[in-house]
């Protein structure tokens, strides 16, 4: 899944600092081919769960207004190394992505 | 000859069995093998498609609203590209439970809603799209009440249509 997401978690201390970059369109359904001068459909990431080891920690709903390839910092409390983080996406086409990365 | 015969009725099974195993990885994709359930709690239908900000707020339940100097918003006085915002979110409101961020021109105004677990700092750092100068609204949660933070944010370019 490289392709579509990326995860740098750095721990400090007790606290993980997560960053995700997610690679997405997210199309407003506003804008217009250049070319065809046709309408591109709505097409945008709508749910977005982190968790800890599994144990979801934060749970996000997003609009189309969220930036094209979107970008998300977080931090976890108590996390320790060895621990995983993952974080996973589904649009509103029904796709979905997921990405883990232990912390060290 | 012999072996070519062979081949082709081995390759005939072979398809074969890829066919039935492409049933059964199709019957358990659709089923519970797919993360769906990790999704399973609701898009907030109502309050994402609410055009106008008294209908944001119905829609995600913030009946009364109190102004708080505990939540810190860091967004930029001035944006040259609406498409980039990025916003930056500390809440020093204890027992904060979610985030909600509202860029009020916005041809539907709320942006995210981030609910938040316990051992999950207030803090969220992202970035949105505006379609026009506007203000930008963070609504905080905690123990069932809203609190608010705003700043006006003036976009050179917009950043929905184009």
């Amino acid at each position: 899944m490289a392709d579509t997401m990326k995860i740098r978690a750095q721990l400090q201390g007790d606290v993980a600092d997560v960053k995700v970059l997610m690679f997405h369109p997210m199309e407003t359904g506003l804008r217009k081919d250049p070319i065809s001068g046709e309408i591109i459909p709505l097409h945008f990431i709508q749910r977005v769960i982190a968790a800890l080891n599994g144990k979801t920690v934060m749970d996000a709903q997003w609009s189309r207004a969220v930036s094209k390839n979107p970008f998300v910092n977080f931090r976890i409390r108590g996390a320790r190394a060895g621990d995983k983080v993952s974080v996973s996406w589904e649009d509103n086409m029904g796709a979905q992505a997921s990405i883990e990365t232990m912390l060290s | 000859m012999e072996t070519k015969i062979l081949v082709r009725l081995s390759r005939r099974t072979f398809l074969r069995s890829l066919a039935i195993g492409g049933g059964y990885l199709c019957v358990f994709s659709a089923g519970w093998l797919r993360p769906v359930k990790l999704f399973a709690a609701e898009w907030n239908q109502a309050a994402f498609e609410a055009k106008v900000l008294a209908d944001t707020l119905k829609g995600i339940g913030a009946l009364s609203v109190s102004d708080s100097d505990q939540i810190q918003l860091k967004a930029p006085e001035i944006a040259e590209n609406g498409a980039i915002v990025p916003v930056e979110i500390t809440s020093k409101i204890p027992g904060t439970q979610a985030i909600y961020i509202i860029a009020d021109k916005n041809p539907q105004p709320l942006v995210a809603i981030f609910e938040l677990e316990p051992n999950l700092e207030p803090y969220i750092s992202t970035r949105i799209k505006m379609g026009e100068s506007s203000k930008v609204r963070v609504l905080i949660r905690a123990g069932g009440k809203f609190y608010m933070a705003t700043q006006e944010v003036k976009v050179t370019i917009g950043g929905c249509g184009g």
